[in-house]
């Protein structure tokens, strides 16, 4: 069958590649940012807010300052200037919270930075910072989780109100076609429902951490756990006032994001100015407990779904109107909307959206931003009314298959949806499922198996690259992009080999670092397909440039041929009609010619945002999961997943298969255990410690196949790459809360599913 | 975390006689004795606990676990959890204290844990853990922050209007039906004692900084447990949102013995329901000299939850309790 995954052997692209920094990060030569030292490097560890709604009185920082070792308490009297960034065009100067640090003396949230200790050690920096005395004016602070709109329910219909958030103006009412309410009305079936996601909190093992140094007081340079440094050096140098090209960003190797390292955080700022104020290096590495606080996480969502139906399953109207919260002063987009205009044939619909104001850190992109939630309530919806209709669920999504994107009016680039759902039945064995609630047992446990359709944008964003060929025989690629762990470098190798001939172990590759071509964010699931155009050029330009030398330089086998007659393929140069046999490798080219290297540079430019675009290009998939249940003792664990995802060409499957499963893993969090909860009194994140805040561990880890089909989508890119890098989370938390129906009759509309709400 | 003095004394009398210079053995000590160190340490870095000495007792000679003349096993005072819990004789005589602790927390920690340091985990409600919160148990005095906050995961028995903490421990549930013994050498003044388990630990009341009977001094030696039961089966069986690593919503600790389908012995603790590890003597005697059924073993269970009173957040947990009560009843009498 032509979609099962395709192992190509001769190609670098398509290959099962084992990183290619695997073995610096299991012997520990790879630098995280907290791992750089720098001589006479300080420590700087925030006071936090204690209060989540109230102005500071007074803040007593004798105590700390006398303590041996302290160098400095910081706040807003001797912080000196932080200006304010605001976005730029091209994906830069962007930041969540947009309020400068220290900038006045009102708290808006528990855990808000209010001054800085900094000394020779952490540990004395950590007892300064818990030394420094805070008095507040307390207000209570509102953390409600019932969300009501701020925004005028009526005047997103009434005037179309445009309102603006972190990449620009958003209309509330997202998408409309036809007359859904009237629709929805005189449906014979119909399904209303609210569903709800909480607040959640990214928990990369790897700490945000930043060192700033001054190397002259014009020059700042900024090692950072950041997945986007061409992004942060646009927010410092606003906020410090430099020229962009006085700032330097690094972040050479990332514990992971998750989207809560995408932009940066205040902290940066405050070790920035930190360092300025004393002139040394200054290190700050959150704690834990400060990473629920101020550096993002998902907003809690309210979801209204209501659908209406023919009785042959046919979707007559869908209406999606959803409410999110956020902080006090900022405008993240919590887009749940973002996939339901396109995922179904529907002729009437409408999805709007409110926001409601609390006393939380700012919100900000987790995996899969806005779909992710999104596609939760309404694939869930779609599970509902297939059990309403007595369809199968995989029938029901099959009857409503849109053939082009109806919210754009434009055609697919290709969408693989159904094949995705044949596939996916066929290995899970969906056939022998039986509806009926509880009616399938295995081993005296009770069974139960839900499914969902899942999909996610995929565009690029502008990359440049650079590539390298050296006289020793290797390469070497450069641009400015990160790898958040995901295997970028890995990547980065494959496309530069798969032009060059170069073989990957004598790939050199350079990332993460603000000196090299500008590069795209870790963000959007965008790096790979954004990536391949830029590397691709770059290499061509490079073996373009080696052809001219080869052709016009004195003393080349090739002088005085014609460039047009030359050829280059697998790392050697020929005169096309004697074929590559006969050709030179490149190395003892430039040997003889006295050049250590040649040199191109490639640039792609962004389609993302792309106002007038000729094609939708989505990426689509889809989980089946089966549940097993224990009454007797309110047991319910994911025994057994299957995923399919259509994402265009996989450039390394053995990458791509831990992307999917680690999504999976998450989504069994979603679903079942992950949730930020507030104290009604004081407003704290309450949970906030690995201990507290429960996410899936290995143990909670069910046998997961993935299966990848393979449909390049060349109208993204040459390699036909789209990112896979979220999608692996969408949809499968309604797949889990179906299948937990499926077993136990309950259908929970609030994730995360807890023991207490099967105990009925 | 406060700069403190760390001392290794020479002996078991040196320890004691630094020890009973403290002004308690409780909340807030002064002086303190380190095992392990996983809720210590874990309580300075949080200033919850700002000890001005630390008494190493890790290198002191008690880290054996030795069988008693009577048939029954002294375990040291520093034997780690890990040991304990792959122990031979452990896991056959005393499966329920193996299961137990395996249960809890992972392979690294109970590879540092000890015996008496389990015996006095502290609390994981996390407005202990957290001094800008107001909460009785670490400054007496300053109110319940979680009575009227986030409270899934606490006591619903042994609670008071001054604290309602989970005592967070499985090692404990099961030595509560094993019925263990805590040796304690004190200073001269009080000597040496034996604490039956069910007198160790206090209810909050009000006074819910004293956790334990153990004053200045009380260093805890070893534990002893009795000579097997012979004919008992024994199971522990815990309850959580996640497979691994999380403490328990509720857990049940079962030793029971059956002749002719009747009960003639039942040992029955509850534990992550408990402000201290809950032996049931009530689900006790609900079950001896009954046959063993579904409807009995259910009785047993609505026994042991009769007293127990919910928070806004938590009254599931008196079900779930039941059923954890329950199925372990079931697996040992299958």
């Amino acid at each position: 069958m032509s979609t099962t995954q395709q192992i190509q052997t001769t190609s670098p692209i398509g290959r099962r590649t084992p990183r290619v920094d695997g073995s610096l990060k299991v012997t520990g030569e790879a630098q995280y940012t907290s791992d750089f030292h720098f001589p006479g490097m300080l420590y700087a560890v925030p006071v936090e807010a204690t209060v989540a709604n109230g102005r500071v009185l007074k803040l007593d920082t004798a105590a700390a300052e006398k303590m041996p070792g302290v160098r400095a308490i910081f706040h807003r009297e001797n912080i000196g200037k932080i200006f304010r960034s605001v976005p730029e065009p091209g994906f830069e100067g962007i930041c969540e919270e947009r309020r400068p640090p220290f900038e006045d003396d009102v708290v808006r949230y528990y855990g808000q930075y209010l001054a800085l200790a900094v000394a020779d050690t952490f540990e004395t920096a950590k007892a300064a910072a818990d030394a420094v005395r805070v008095t507040y004016e307390k207000e209570k602070p509102n953390v409600a989780t019932e969300l009501q709109s701020d925004d005028d329910p009526e005047a997103v219909l009434a005037t179309s109100e445009v309102i603006l958030a972190t990449f620009g103006p958003q209309n509330r009412l997202e998408s409309e076609r036809g007359d859904a309410k009237a629709a929805f009305a005189d449906a014979p079936i119909k399904i209303d429902q609210t569903y709800v996601t909480p607040a959640e909190t990214h928990n990369p093992i790897e700490l945000h951490a930043t060192t700033a140094m001054w190397e002259s007081p014009n020059n700042l340079t900024l090692y950072d756990s950041t997945q986007g440094v061409v992004n942060l050096r646009s927010v410092l140098a606003q906020m410090f006032g430099l020229p962009e090209e006085n700032v330097r960003v690094i972040s050479k190797f990332l514990g992971s994001g998750f989207g809560g390292k995408l932009f940066p955080w205040t902290h940066c700022a405050l070790a920035a100015a930190a360092a300025r104020q004393l002139s040394k290096p200054v290190k700050l590495v959150l704690s834990r407990k400060m990473m629920f606080q101020a550096v993002g996480h998902r907003a809690r969502t309210q979801q209204r779904v209501q659908l209406g139906a023919a009785r042959d399953g046919k979707l007559v109207s869908l209406q999606h109107d959803y409410v999110y919260d956020r902080s006090m002063l900022d405008y993240h987009h919590e887009d749940c909307g973002e996939a339901t205009a396109y995922q179904y044939s529907v002729p009437n619909l409408r999805v709007t959206f409110g926001r409601a104001k609390r006393n939380i850190g700012a919100t900000a992109d987790m995996r899969g931003p806005g779909a992710v939630p999104g596609l939760y309530a309404t694939e869930s919806a779609m599970n509902e009314l297939a059990y309403e209709l007595k369809i199968d669920p995989v029938k029901l999504r099959v009857i409503n298959e849109p053939k082009i994107d109806e919210g754009l009016g434009l055609p697919f680039s290709s969408r693989h949806l159904l094949e995705c759902f044949e596939l996916g039945t066929e290995k899970f064995g969906w056939s022998t499922r039986t509806p009926e609630v509880g009616s399938m047992k295995r081993n005296g446990l009770t069974l139960g198996w839900g499914m969902a359709g899942c999909s996610w944008i995929a565009a690029r964003f502008l990359a440049e690259a650079s590539v390298q060929l050296r006289d020793d025989g290797t390469a070497r690629v450069a641009c400015a992009t990160q790898d958040i762990g995901t295997g970028t470098y890995t990547i980065l190798a494959q496309l530069a080999s798969q032009k060059t001939g170069v073989p990957l172990d004598k790939v050199e590759v350079a990332l993460g670092d603000t000196s090299l071509p500008p590069g795209p964010l870790s963000g959007g699931s965008m790096v790979t397909g954004s990536v391949a155009p830029a590397v691709f050029a770059a290499a061509d330009n490079a073996i373009a440039s080696l052809l001219n030398i080869a052709a016009m330089t004195p003393g080349s086998p090739f002088e005085k041929r014609p460039p047009t007659d030359l050829a280059f393929e697998n790392g050697r140069v020929f005169v096309k009609v004697e074929g590559a046999a006969r050709g030179v490798p490149f190395a003892d080219l430039l040997r003889r010619l006295n050049l250590r290297v040649v040199n191109g540079n490639g640039r792609s430019e962004t389609t993302f945002g792309n106002p007038r675009p000729k094609f939708s290009t989505r990426s689509f998939g889809c989980h089946f999961v089966e549940v097993t249940w224990q009454p007797e003792m309110a047991r319910l664990r994911v025994s057994r997943v299957v995923t399919v995802m259509d994402g265009g060409r996989i450039v390394n499957p053995l990458a791509g298969r831990n992307q999917i499963e680690g999504a999976v893993v998450m989504g069994i969090g979603m679903a079942l255990l992950e949730h930020t909860t507030y104290d009604p009194q004081n407003g704290a994140p309450i949970n906030s410690s690995l201990a507290d805040y429960v996410m899936a561990v290995n143990a909670d880890h069910p046998p997961i196949e993935v299966y990848f089909l393979d449909f390049p989508d060349k109208k993204i890119n040459e390699v036909g790459a789209r990112g896979i890098g979220e999608i692996g989370l969408a949809g499968f938390a309604a797949a889990v809360t179906d299948a937990v129906h499926h077993a136990t009759g309950v259908r929970v509309r609030e994730l995360p599913i807890k023991i207490e709400d099967l105990l009925v | 975390m406060h700069t403190f003095e760390f001392i290794r004394p020479k002996d078991a009398k040196a320890a004691v006689a630094t020890a009973a210079r403290a002004k308690t053995a409780q909340q807030g000590a002064d002086i303190r004795f380190l095992g392990g160190g996983t809720t210590l340490i874990d309580l300075m870095k949080l200033n919850v606990e700002t000890p001005a000495r630390l008494i190493d007792i890790n290198r002191l000679p008690l880290d054996k676990i030795e069988t008693t003349p009577d048939g029954g096993l002294k375990i040291g005072a520093t034997v780690r959890n890990s040991d304990l819990a792959h122990h031979p004789k452990v896991q056959r005589d005393y499966a329920v204290l193996s299961q137990a602790i395996v249960s809890g927390a992972s392979t690294q920690l109970r590879n540092m844990a000890t015996t008496a340091g389990n015996l006095l985990q502290r609390t994981r409600c996390v407005y202990f853990r957290d001094t800008a919160m107001p909460c009785n148990k670490r400054q007496p005095g300053t109110g319940c922050s979680v009575i009227t906050g986030s409270n899934r995961m606490l006591a619903i028995l042994g609670t008071s209007e001054h604290c309602i903490a989970t005592n967070p421990s499985d090692m404990c549930v099961a030595m509560a039906v094993l019925e263990a013994t805590i040796h304690v050498q004190g200073p001269p003044t009080r000597g040496s004692r034996a604490i039956p388990i069910g007198d160790f630990h206090l209810l909050p009341g009000k006074t819910p900084e004293r956790e334990t009977v153990l004053e200045p001094g009380d260093l805890i030696t070893h534990v002893t447990l009795p000579p097997p039961v012979a004919g008992s089966r024994q199971v522990y069986l815990k309850l959580r949102d996640r497979v691994s690593y999380e403490f328990a919503l509720a857990s049940a600790a079962v030793m029971i013995t059956v002749a002719g389908g009747r009960v003639t012995r039942a040992r029955v603790a509850l534990g992550g329901v408990g402000t201290r590890p809950w032996r049931s003597p009530e689900a006790e005697a609900a079950l001896v000299g009954q046959s063993v059924n579904q409807a009995n073993i259910r009785k047993a269970a609505e026994a042991a939850l009769r007293d127990a009173k919910p928070q806004s957040e938590n009254a599931f947990k008196i079900e779930l309790a039941k059923r954890s009560l329950t199925s372990a009843l079931q697996m040992a009498t299958a």
